[in-house]
């Protein structure tokens, strides 16, 4: 299942048979992040600065530089995501469900003078943009 | 992927009562500075510097009437952060497709 919110904000939702824990080790070992997302020096340590890397194409170098911002075992996982000179955060939520896990991905971009306070903001640009579309309309 | 103009929308919209003066031109329609000072809660001399922020990225667009200069928003400088949701949203669909072939793949 996919959802994307109808605030046009970039939220992945999807309901996944498999424990937390499993998805955890997924979303944080550097070789199973590998065969998922991307090559990646990354450690699910806090401040630690990483990249992941794909193939580069015309117009972009193929690198992510990220930031470990947020580590909750098994639960929560955030990290910075700049790449081209825009900064965003990718947020990983993990809640077991009867199943399984309900697994949501948020990925907010903000430019990074706003970056400090961003966990204090009430709404993302993202969001931001879904009402705005809301009333200019037609946007597209 | 992204341009020296998305940087400017992308850096425009960092700050929160930019944001507001961006929202509330595009809700209400052409306004005065001071009109949208009375709204803002902030100096006018805050708010002329905001608008200028975000004419720089093209996101609002002015007038001077008299002594009166009037500002609206132009929606259609949004489309870069569009382009932006669109873009990644392909992308994190098909990465979670390839993280539920490795779970399945994996030790339970």
């Amino acid at each position: 299942m996919t959802t994307t919110s109808p605030t046009k904000s970039l939220v992945i939702e999807r309901e996944m048979p498999h424990r937390p824990e499993k998805i955890w080790r997924a979303l944080t070992e550097g070789n199973l992040i590998d065969e998922w997302l991307m090559k990646n020096d990354f450690q699910p340590v806090v401040g630690h600065r990483f990249q992941f890397r794909s193939t580069p194409v015309p117009n972009w170098n193929g690198i992510i530089e990220g930031k470990v911002l947020e580590v909750r075992p098994n639960s929560l996982l955030s990290y910075t995501w700049a790449s081209m000179g825009l900064e965003s955060v990718v947020t990983w939520t993990l809640t077991p469900t009867a199943s399984g896990t309900h697994l949501r991905m948020e990925h907010a971009g903000f430019p990074s003078e706003e970056s400090a306070s961003y966990k204090g903001a009430k709404y993302g640009w993202t969001s931001f943009i879904g009402k705005l579309e809301q009333v200019a309309g037609g946007l597209q | 992927m992204t341009s020296a103009h998305a940087n400017h929308v992308f850096r425009a919209l960092a700050d929160p009562t930019r944001r507001a003066i961006f929202e509330e031109l595009a809700r209400q329609g052409e306004q005065t500075v001071h009109a949208l000072t009375r709204h803002a809660g902030v100096s006018q001399p805050a708010v002329s510097k905001h608008l200028t922020i975000l004419k720089r990225a093209k996101l609002v667009r002015h007038r001077r009437d008299g002594r009166e200069t009037h500002y609206r928003a132009q929606p259609a400088a949004l489309a870069p952060m569009v382009d932006w949701l669109n873009l990644y949203g392909a992308f994190w669909r098909d990465r979670f497709d390839q993280l539920e072939n490795l779970l399945k793949r994996m030790e339970p």
